[in-house]
């Protein structure tokens, strides 16, 4: 495969890096975990195959031989030649022909597989870019050329125009499902582990104001600008791990809620944390979106 | 022993001090339990980042709970000499603040011997125990927005080498030639937790 052209970014994206804790190794992985997932599954790859994670669309791809790719993830299309293939279908593609993602209608990232998967020599076990920590693949650029693996064994491709149904589908979207357009994104929380360093009138204030997303957020994580969040402690927290989705409130007060290429350990508060799958969501939220907090109600046992 | 909540995918283990945390690192580690994905030991904590489709915060606590951890201290890990040049812009201003001359803080970092406790903050950054306590200083109250790969730091009672160009708020000693931190080594980081440190004072 020969990339023509890249857009904002494109990345490469598995399942993540995990077991590399001792050497200081962030997971990483894709920012949308679900539209990752059922890109592979379009394509008929095994889980944790490597797929280009493309930030607001502009990416145009060639093949060298016949393939069959699928998008998801943000709500744009695949362009293969002039015809235009919705997200959420898998399709083959006849060498030479041009392969773009446009530029979404809504969410951010879009999620492009290839049977066979992206085959680059993985880094510490992943073949995925960690942006923070600047391991694995950088980011793509024209003229690269990258080398897909064997199609899956035993899969004999799906048919032209197949496409998952069901649970995979959110809203039309093949994704964990970016917020719509002008609506508040609710997300859901499970407060802690360090939920005590905040008064109970802050934390109702976390789970009713609304936030908007910063321009400033990225894969590492969704900053928020709202009703500040003030300690009611004094002191500093030592360091310690922090999780995909940790709401973590630096001294300004200003939450910020960590995505895949989230740092090993941070040294600020975490409030509470993000349902994985709506973790997804506000990895697809657009600077501007608002954001409210709401507190899970299916019964998490103390752990 | 307290046990925190810390979303779907993980538990946040939170014990009385560094030791603790390290004896539970090691006693999580060797009980291999089912389902846990990644331990992440800190200065008090263990964070155990666990497969939701395998096992559950709730399952991985009681299993916790039910190990005899205790008295377990870090594997020992070998034992790694760094040549330092100690001339880094922050070795006066350390000096002054434990009260001494900076041939004296060089004397205690380099006759201590260091441990690797924990990684964090970035690819092969170790936070380094010694065991001498007269090397306590605070982080600079403003961090420097870039410090070089090399820099040998002390800050909060640990020393470390910045591994790449980073930011950081640590107090610079020295620097150092040695590469902490190098993907096409196996391991790639230098220092993992459990291997003894030692600095000695290089001209170059």
């Amino acid at each position: 495969m020969t990339v023509v052209r890249t857009g904002p970014r494109v990345v490469l994206k598995d399942a993540g890096r995990l077991g590399y804790a001792e050497y200081g190794v962030a997971p990483s992985g894709p920012v949308d975990r679900a539209a990752y997932t059922a890109a592979n599954r379009l394509v008929g790859n095994r889980a944790g195959a490597a797929v280009l994670e493309c930030l607001l669309g502009g990416l145009v791809v060639r093949f060298d031989a016949p393939a069959v790719v699928a998008l998801t993830g943000a709500d744009a299309t695949l362009l293969v030649g002039v015809t235009e293939v919705p997200a959420g279908v898998a399709v083959e593609v006849a060498p030479d022909v041009p392969v773009e993602v446009t530029t979404p209608r809504a969410g951010v990232r879009s999620y492009v597989a290839v049977a066979g998967g992206i085959a680059v020599p993985p880094v510490l076990g992943s073949r995925s870019t960690d942006a923070l920590g600047g391991i694995g693949p950088p980011a793509l650029r024209p003229g690269d050329t990258l080398p897909i693996g064997p199609a899956p064994a035993g899969h004999r491709g799906p048919a032209p125009g197949g496409q998952l149904s069901g649970g995979l589908l959110s809203g039309g979207l093949l994704s964990g499902g970016p917020a719509p357009g002008d609506g508040v994104l609710v997300v859901t929380v499970d407060l802690g582990p360090r939920n005590d360093w905040f008064a109970p009138r802050t934390i109702a204030t976390f789970l009713t104001a609304g936030y908007t997303v910063a321009p400033a957020s990225d894969s590492v994580g969704v900053r928020l600008s709202g009703p500040p969040l003030p300690r009611s402690r004094e002191g500093e927290l030592p360091s310690e791990g922090v999780v995909r989705g940790a709401v973590q409130v630096p001294p300004d007060g200003q939450p910020i809620v960590f995505a895949a290429d989230h740092p090993l350990t941070g040294g600020y508060p975490v409030i509470a944390v993000v349902h994985p799958r709506d973790t997804d969501r506000l990895g697809q939220a657009r600077p501007g979106q608002t954001v409210r907090f709401a507190l899970a109600t299916d019964f998490l046992e103390d752990p | 022993m307290r046990f925190r909540r810390c979303g779907r995918e993980a538990v946040l283990v939170e014990v009385a001090d560094l030791d603790a945390a390290l004896a539970l690192y090691e006693g999580v580690r060797a009980a291999r339990l089912p389902g846990v994905l990644d331990l992440v030991p800190a200065a008090r904590t263990v964070l155990v980042r666990l497969d939701p489709a395998v096992t559950s915060p709730a399952r991985v606590r009681h299993r916790i709970a039910g190990l005899a951890v205790g008295e377990g201290r870090l594997a020992d890990r070998g034992t790694v000499e760094i040549p330092v040049r100690y001339d880094g812009d922050d070795l006066a201003e350390v000096a002054d603040h434990l009260g001494v001359t900076a041939d004296e803080v060089v004397a205690r970092h380099t006759s201590s011997t260091w441990t690797a406790a924990f990684a964090g903050f970035a690819p092969g950054f170790a936070y380094l125990t010694g065991d001498d306590p007269r090397l306590d200083v605070p982080r600079r109250a403003t961090p420097r927005t870039r410090i070089p790969a090399g820099a040998v730091a002390l800050a909060g009672g640990f020393s470390a080498v910045y591994p790449a160009d980073t930011p950081g708020g640590w107090q610079l000693i020295g620097r150092t030639t040695t590469r902490l931190w190098d993907v096409d080594r196996d391991p790639p980081a230098l220092l993992v937790p459990g291997t003894r440190v030692r600095f000695r004072r290089a001209d170059r």
